[in-house]
């Protein structure tokens, strides 16, 4: 076979990029763990897909999950995605504590392997761990909050999710075939210029951000459309629940700020692949616009990462202690605030760039202005639980251990807006422990915070809570030993990204935080027991009558798991924690009047398309073979105007006898279901009613 | 020096980013200027002041925090960092930092004691405690959860302003001596400290006399990088085709670590370097040695110091017994080599690979000679 022929096939893809084999060849503790981490890829898609044959489970799967359309099967598959990715960042992440716990002089992995170590680490949990989490949480919880029968635009929503799946795809490949990028989760040029980084690294980067980016946007575009456009009647702006004001507040900040960094990606792409020369050292290109392009993304992107996370915290705190949220319109209002806000300080970014005085000053006060809104928020938090009755459940758990966390990072990050602090701290690991404290307490936690609340209201059973305790503790000592160490030696002046160090001063805190990674990594293995445990003992933990924490809004009206159709007829909203006051008067399970025929949206391929060819046009793109590329293009391109021209053609119609029937049924079932105290919330005996207890205020 | 370097050649005009910068800092000068005059009116003006606030605060501040330094920097030997400042930027730097912190815990410690204690009053057994479900709102408890957040980012915003300013790296430091000039290049994992004054350079060391300004250009003749001396002061990015300036000063004599802060690739973690601060005679006797022992810097010698490598393995390939251990001197440097490394990258024509330092090419074309 000829070298042009391979190459015209295989584009620069060769036999040195299959890393599965390197250890074979090049037995060393660094391939061996490369080639490993490679293994346990391919042995775990081969295992999936066999396990899904053996229990004929692949038909369910098609018709059940990947060409569905329902708002709820799709943010769980995000959530799944969240998951997995979750657990290959936390491991990445444990492996570079364990080099700097040993990285005095030296340690076992090399430079280059930490480099593509920390650059895979922070990609995934960014973009395919934290994303997918928030995204699959308010694609399930905002329709039922707003009393929808789905998102706006059902497909879009598929076409979202396959998108991202097919970044994920990308960063996964890139463990098996070639290595990925060592420009960090930034990949700031020039370094990333194809004269520095000729391999395929830093494309991987591009292309599994730039579709995941994609499909961030066509989400953002989404619910703000579906939240504008489809509340249920009478439920106004000020009715709709916190988390869906905080969604809302997301999806905007998507709108905006995911098109910067998609323009970022593909001019540096256009710099890599057709010899453009934006951020190139010569020819007047200029790493600097890279820097203020990215971060016009970065910095609202953190709080697309937080803001989702206030909102299950706002939904958890009121629910736990037994009392409406304190200060609702405040809360709106800060929310927004710091939405707006937040497009008004990326420079905080690059301080240490030269530029003038007034400038860093002025950013830097923009910067500490978000402060205001986000203590304010806090505070509103406390106030809620002030003359509650809190019940400490796994959720309230992360939910007061992140109020506790989140300030110190808080403090941290006025200490970053102020450019005289920012020149000494910059790029050294205090910077990382102040944007792990951010993201482990704040996003981190709310996702699993949000995980374990509306685990049942999807599935119909609780999930298990002893250890649900161990992992939230796991996480919360873990974190803690393994961050807090990081402010110290960052203000030592140990940089980021460094694989190792000569100064001794630094190994004690190293180790310490070595400890902390084994107790996350602890927090990684009970939460998939807590699964397992889960899903062995549902019968423990029905859901039955939907309602298993007595909690305020709409969508612990619903059955769970909730019907296709969310609601047998739209609901009328009267007031604010809709759900609460009709339970307070005692008109928590009503049957409607009259019910019509519901009309739910046709499944799709439109997903699976997006991500099998989506990762076959990025794969096509970093190895050059052109021909994959263009095929892949063409795919997507053709079904997709084809889809536009023929509609949605198989739209699925359920009458309302079938829904009557359903939903009395559920009633029935209901009534048969003995109403619970907060005292047996955790018992087997909490069915998913509540006992009306204490409505009426408790004198001193 | 820019100036000059600007209407010496003139093909920088196309160039909009080093432009850019130098009138940027142009403007930033005028600025500078007032926030001047309005210190006067606040606090007088001088750098015989400044010292005096300084001591002041160092004094007061010492004693609080003397123990969670002994913490923090252990028993080390290497124990020069930002948390004990040696020259007056890091010191100021030092003291706003500490200063936020306390400012900023008086609306961050009520959350950290709050939030146990009213999880505990109010947990769901305790039903001695008032329960109020339904209370959601206070004008009263409003006012002061958004007052007192915005009245201290009101004080901390001053005190950024002024300090954004009197700490902006580009200002030169007031002393009686003028300032040593230092022209910082960064090259793939070390920086090159060139003397323009006495036409040497060195790898691995950078020394300049106690209790004078040091006042650096800095620029990289690779990817970008950022310079740092955390006990003298903070750091900032140098990047190809660009200036940038930094201004510090020791108040001691010693050695402090420099390092490099940018993620630029395999031999990152060994871009450190000694910042040495030794007597004005030390300093010429330093000058007079490295002088006489240093390796001769021209454009072949340069080209291979560019090329990538850790300014231990420089030394190997430069160095000699004269030289201290993983440190190199260099002497018979152009003048107008900085100039020439930051005008490079503004000609008309892309600089190829082969000629750009850090690139694959660059390492490839040094290694097959
Ligand atoms: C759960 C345990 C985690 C551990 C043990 C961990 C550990 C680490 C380590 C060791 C680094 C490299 C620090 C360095 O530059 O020297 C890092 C970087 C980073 N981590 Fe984590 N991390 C964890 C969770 C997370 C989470 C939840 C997120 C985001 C949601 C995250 C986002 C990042 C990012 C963005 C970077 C920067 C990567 C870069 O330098 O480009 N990490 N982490
Ligand atoms: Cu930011």
């Amino acid at each position: 076979m000829s070298h042009s022929f391979w190459s015209l096939v295989f584009g620069r893809l060769d036999f040195d990029s299959l890393d599965f084999l390197k250890a074979f060849f090049h037995p060393d503790l660094n391939d061996v763990i490369v080639s490993g981490a490679s293994w346990v890829v391919i042995l775990g898609a081969v295992v999936t897909a066999a396990l899904l044959t053996w229990f004929r489970l692949w038909g369910p799967l098609w018709s059940k999950w990947l060409i569905s359309v329902d708002h709820k099967r799709i943010g769980v598959m995000y959530i799944v995605l969240a998951l997995i990715m979750l657990a290959r960042g936390v491991l990445e992440g444990v492996v570079m504590r364990a080099q700097q716990a040993d990285g005095l002089h030296g340690g076992f992995v090399s430079a280059d392997h930490f480099a593509q170590l920390f650059s895979t680490h922070g990609t995934i949990m960014i973009f395919f761990m934290a994303m997918p989490f928030l995204t699959g949480l308010i694609n399930i919880v905002v329709p039922l909050q707003i009393g929808a029968r789905d998102v706006s635009f059902p497909m879009l929503n598929s076409l979202s999710l396959g998108l991202t799946v097919s970044g994920a795809m990308l960063v996964m490949i890139s463990l098996v075939i070639g290595d990925f990028s060592t420009g960090g989760w930034t990949a700031y040029p020039p370094y990333t210029e194809p004269d520095f980084q000729p391999g395929a690294g830093v494309d991987y980067w591009i292309w599994a951000v730039t579709l995941a980016g994609l499909g961030s946007t066509l989400t953002g575009i989404n619910f703000v459309v579906t939240i504008l456009k489809e509340r249920a009647p009478g439920m106004t702006l000020l009715r709709m629940p916190i988390f869906t004001w905080n969604a809302l507040c997301t999806s905007l900040l998507l709108v905006f700020a995911m098109p910067p960094l998609t323009v970022a990606g593909l001019m540096l792409a256009a710099d890599r692949y057709l010899g453009f020369h934006f951020f190139t050292n010569t020819l007047g290109g200029n790493m600097m616009n890279y820097a203020n392009l990215f971060w016009q993304f970065g910095h609202p992107e953190v709080y697309i990462l937080i803001l989702p996370a206030f909102g299950v915290y706002g939904e958890v705190i009121a629910t736990f202690s037994g009392k409406r949220l304190y200060g609702y319109v405040t809360l709106v209002i800060a929310t927004m605030a710091i939405g707006f806000l937040s497009f008004g300080v990326w420079l905080h970014h690059f301080f240490t760039m030269g530029q003038d005085a007034d400038v860093n000053a002025v950013f830097g006060i923009a910067t500490m202005l978000i402060g205001i809104p986000t203590g304010v928020k806090v505070y509103d938090w406390m106030a809620t639980m002030f003359r509650g009755r809190i019940r400490f459940s796994v959720p309230m758990v992360y939910a007061l251990a992140f109020m506790v966390l989140f300030v110190l990072g808080g403090l941290t990050g006025i200490l970053l807006a102020n450019p005289t602090v920012d020149f000494q701290v910059h790029n050294t690991l205090f910077l990382v422990a102040h944007f792990h404290n951010m993201l482990i307490p704040g996003t981190l936690f709310g996702m699993l915070a949000g995980y374990t609340y509306w685990f049942p209201k999807v599935f119909g059973f609780r999930l298990n809570d002893r250890w649900g305790y161990i992992a939230a503790f796991s996480w919360i000592i873990g974190y803690f030993l393994a961050f807090m160490p990081l402010y110290a030696v960052g203000l030592m002046g140990m940089t980021r990204r460094t694989v190792s160090y000569t100064n001794s001063a630094f190994e004690p805190w190293f180790l310490v935080a070595g400890a902390g990674a084994f107790f996350v990594t602890v927090a990684l293995v009970t939460l998939c027991v807590q699964l397992y445990v889960s899903i062995r003992d549902r019968e423990l933990t029905r859901d039955i009558g939907g309602d298993p924490w007595n909690a305020r809004t709409l969508e612990w009206a619903t059955p769970s798991p909730v019907p296709a159709y969310n609601f047998p007829v739209m609901p009328h909203i009267h007031a604010l924690d809709a759900f609460a006051v009709a339970k307070e008067a005692g008109f928590g399970y009503q049957e409607p009047t009259s019910y019509s025929d519901i009309h739910l949206p046709g499944n799709t391929w439109a997903g699976v398309i997006a991500a099998v060819f989506g990762t076959a046009l990025g794969f096509g793109l970093v190895w050059h073979m052109w021909w994959l590329a263009w095929l892949s293009l063409a795919v997507l391109a053709v079904s997709l105007i084809a889809r536009a021209l023929l509609g949605d053609r198989h739209p699925v119609k359920i009458p309302a006898t079938e829904v009557r029937r359903q939903y009395r049924a559920w009633l029935e079932k209901v009534r048969a279901v003995t109403p619970v105290t907060r005292a047996l919330e955790w018992d087997h005996r909490n069915c998913g009613v509540a006992a009306t207890e204490y409505f009426e205020e408790a004198a001193e | 020096m820019e100036q000059s370097l600007l209407s010496s050649n003139p093909s920088v005009r196309s160039c909009f980013c080093l432009a850019g910068i130098v009138e940027a800092k142009s403007a930033g000068c005028g600025s500078i200027s007032c926030v001047k005059s309005a210190k006067l009116r606040i606090m007088g003006s001088g750098p015989k002041r400044r010292t005096m606030r300084l001591q002041f605060s160092r004094r007061s501040l010492r004693l609080l925090l003397a123990g969670s330094v002994v913490l923090l920097t252990g028993c080390s030997d290497k124990n020069q960092s930002f948390l004990t400042p040696d020259g007056p930027v890091s010191a100021l730097e030092h003291y706003h930092m500490w200063l936020i912190t306390l400012i900023t815990l008086i609306v961050v410690a009520p959350v950290v004691v709050g939030v146990p204690l009213l999880a505990w009053r109010y947990r769901y057994g305790n039903t001695r405690a008032r329960y109020a479900p339904n209370w959601d709102f206070s004008t009263a408890l409003e006012w002061p959860m958004w007052l007192v957040p915005v009245a201290i980012v009101a004080v901390l915003s001053v005190y950024l302003w002024i300090y954004t300013h009197e700490l902006d790296p580009y200002r030169s430091i007031a002393a009686d001596k003028p300032p040593l000039r230092v022209q910082v290049v960064g090259l793939d994992w070390k920086w090159l400290f060139i003397y323009p004054d006495y036409h040497i350079a060195t790898v691995g060391e950078m020394a300049f006399p106690q209790d004078r300004p040091v006042s650096m250009e800095l620029t990289t003749d690779t990817v970008m990088q950022s310079f740092m001396i955390p006990a003298l002061g903070g750091q900032i990015y140098a990047m190809p085709g660009m200036v940038t300036r930094l201004n510090l000063e020791a108040d001691r004599t010693g050695e402090f670590e420099g390092m490099n802060t940018q993620y630029n690739g395999d031999g990152f973690h060994a871009q450190h370097f000694q910042a040495v601060a030794i007597t004005p005679q030390d300093f010429d006797s330093w000058v007079k040695t490295v002088q006489h022992n240093g390796a001769a810097l021209n454009p072949t010698s340069y080209g291979i110091l560019a090329r990538s490598s850790t300014p231990a393995e420089v030394h190997n390939q430069f160095g000699d017994a004269a030289m201290p251990k993983d440190i190199t001197f260099f002497n018979d440097v152009a003048s107008r080599l900085f100039a020439g490394i930051v005008m490079r990258y503004h000609g008309d024509r892309a600089v190829s690979p082969a000629e750009e330092p850090g690139t694959v090419a660059y390492n490839a074309k040094l290694a097959s000679k």
